[in-house]
């Protein structure tokens, strides 16, 4: 239904999940990106060889999981906000959700809010964690949030100012 | 009469771009824009741009604007003239008229003409589609980020395009509630990466729906509720599947057509091609269309994407110059890279129409 | 309507000047257009349309469409979406072609 309302299905994002066993390692890169289109900044953004190089610039990005640290330094880079760093080994019933989050009001750290799904609605309650809005970031920020553990393919919005205030 | 090598008309991406290119091969120019401001419809763009690092990708569009503009009012080849509407052009004598600050009228001649005057916004037919509250989505998002007013509190977005689905993000980051993007086609125009961005938001997308009607407020004249409703593969609509909304703003996005006025005036050779917006000019390769010296880019040579409309300004005008004789020596490879980056560009599946397009148009 | 605060801009506070529309005094910015300041004053009817008198907003914001034509210090025809406010400016709504002076 991707085509019809924006939203990947299970089947789209198949495709895009990081191996089982990167994800037991520590924090990982997911780019939601599906399409064919002309742009290349993730591998341009990209130190550690993860995101490989484009040979069409049309292609979709491919990742070399075991270059990937989850450093995060994509996230905020690229234009279609399409990735996300997923850590499964937070804790052991939270992982976390690094996002890209262009709004105001900006939550703060240890801040609970609404953990939104890819259509916008409202899964669970989390605390954040982590924001990351520098220089570098560029008036992108980058919020990471703790959210129970099988969500960790499902969180990938929140709100600021919900019932998780 | 005021004279000059090259004549740029068009302060936008292509036309920055252009300038710029004809400079640095060493030609004089004069910039000729209407705004206060260089960079076009760029200085309302918020977002980050697409493409490549060469073409600016990952940076906002209004930051590509400022930096632009910066670089050609510092250049000393080109003469800026801000302010300043061309409100037409005398192909006998080769004069283009100019009115200036709305007061005086200029007189400029040209040894070549580079027009990069851009595009308008479609028009959609349905009931009472003129009621004040119904804007251009490029118009809501001239009024948002350059002047910092909302249009209202509820929107319905119509057209499921790249500037659908960017101005309805942007709508929600000036705290402007979208109530639902809606298109006539079965399937979302824009790229996906900008539908995922608005679907998180709780935005619905609604796909193969059109308007019906929007209805007035008794009182106040303005837009108070639209109706939508479903149409089926002929893009008939089907009674019984009717939708109102209650929004005080409805956002036409269905497409841009070049502003091709100057083009008719020149007497260049013209073809309707749809894929590329309406009627746009027969050209070379190299930009310049069927009358000698006049040069096209950006989307009056055809409707696309601010990337690509800054690669067609820096080949026309790197072309321009080049046909007056400048060639400080690197003509060769920075033409060919031009044409380079627009292959790249438009090789992809996204880019099937515009290849299509263009296929028709160049001689 | 005014936005106060943005994630990505920035706006600089400029002059604010007054000028009537109608008759009524309002305030706006010094330089925004026209269309922008009655539109922060709640004012999206700039004009009728002269055979149907349909009342008719602004529509491309750029100057190329001709849909928010006003009379402005008593000239008509006024594109007011692209023409900048100035302190004490007179506006009002035009309900049929105008005259030229």
């Amino acid at each position: 239904m991707l085509l019809q309302n924006g939203i990947p299905t299970t089947e789209d994002l198949e495709t895009r999940i990081p191996p089982k066993e990167r994800l037991a390692k520590g924090p990982v890169v997911m780019i939601e990106c599906f399409q064919e289109i002309p742009c290349n900044p993730c591998n341009t953004a990209c130190k550690q060889g993860a995101i490989q190089e484009f040979k069409d610039i049309n292609d979709k990005p491919e990742i070399d999981y075991d270059n990937c640290t989850g450093c995060g330094l994509c996230v905020s880079k690229c234009p279609g906000l399409a990735i996300f760093i997923i850590d499964e080994t937070y804790s052991d019933k939270e992982a976390t959700v690094s996002l890209p989050y262009e709004f105001l009001p900006l939550p703060k750290e240890g801040q609970e809010v609404d953990l939104l799904d890819r259509g916008g609605n409202k899964v669970s309650q989390g605390k954040v964690v982590k924001i990351r809005n520098g220089k570098y970031e560029d008036r992108t920020p980058v919020i990471t949030v703790a959210v129970p553990k099988e969500l960790s393919m499902v969180v990938r919005n929140i709100r600021v100012g919900g019932d998780g205030k | 009469m005021r004279k000059t090598e090259i004549a740029v008309i068009g302060g936008g991406p292509a036309g920055l771009m252009a300038a710029l290119a004809a400079a640095e091969m060493g030609a004089e120019v004069t910039l000729v824009d209407k705004n206060n401001n260089l960079g076009g419809q760029l200085v309302k763009q918020t977002h980050m741009f697409f493409g490549s690092e060469k073409e600016h990708a990952s940076t906002r569009g209004i930051d590509i604007g400022k930096l632009l503009a910066k670089e050609a009012q510092n250049h000393s080849k080109i003469k800026i003239m801000n302010n300043s509407e061309v409100i037409g052009y005398y192909p006998d004598d080769g004069v283009i008229g100019i009115e200036v600050e709305e007061e005086k009228f200029v007189k400029l001649k040209a040894d070549k003409i580079i027009i990069a005057t851009g595009a308008s916004e479609k028009f959609l037919p349905f009931v009472n589609n003129d009621l004040p509250g119904i804007y251009g989505a490029g118009a809501v998002q001239t009024l948002m980020n350059e002047h910092g007013v909302v249009p209202g509190n509820d929107v319905l977005m119509v057209g499921a395009g790249n500037i659908g689905l960017i101005v309805s993000y942007q709508l929600m980051q000036a705290g402007v509630n979208v109530k639902a993007i809606i298109d006539a086609a079965p399937k979302i125009g824009g790229y996906l990466v900008h539908a995922s961005k608005v679907a998180r938001l709780g935005v619905p997308i609604l796909t193969s729906y059109s308007v019906k009607a929007a209805y007035p407020n008794q009182i106040t004249k303005a837009l108070e509720r639209a109706s939508i409703w479903k149409v089926d593969q002929n893009w008939q609509p089907i009674p019984g599947t009717e939708k109102v909304l209650k929004v005080d703003v409805l956002c036409i996005s269905v497409g841009l057509s070049p502003l091709a006025e100057l083009l008719w005036q020149a007497g260049c050779n013209m073809k309707y091609v749809p894929q590329l917006g309406g009627h746009v000019p027969t050209r070379t390769n190299d930009l310049e269309t069927s009358v000698t010296g006049i040069y096209v880019a950006g989307d009056v040579a055809g409707v696309e994407e601010a990337s690509s409309a800054m690669i067609e300004g820096r080949l026309a005008g790197l072309n321009a110059a080049k046909s007056l004789g400048y060639d400080n020596g690197t003509y060769e490879e920075k033409h060919q890279e031009a044409l380079n980056q627009l292959h790249d560009l438009r090789s992809g599946p996204v880019g099937e129409k515009i290849r299509e397009g263009i296929s028709q148009l160049v001689s | 309507m005014r936005i106060e605060q943005h994630p990505i801009l920035t706006f600089e506070k400029k002059k604010e000047v007054e000028f009537t529309f109608d008759g009524k005094k309002m305030k706006g910015y010094e330089g925004e257009p026209i269309a922008s300041a009655l539109h922060a004053n709640g004012v999206m009817v700039l004009s009728y349309s002269k055979n149907s008198h349909r009342a008719r907003g602004f529509y491309c914001a750029i100057g190329n469409c001709s849909s928010c034509l006003m009379t402005v210090n008593g000239e008509p025809n006024v594109r007011v979406c692209t023409e900048k406010l100035r302190e004490g400016m007179v506006v009002e709504t035009q309900r049929d072609r105008g005259d030229l002076k």
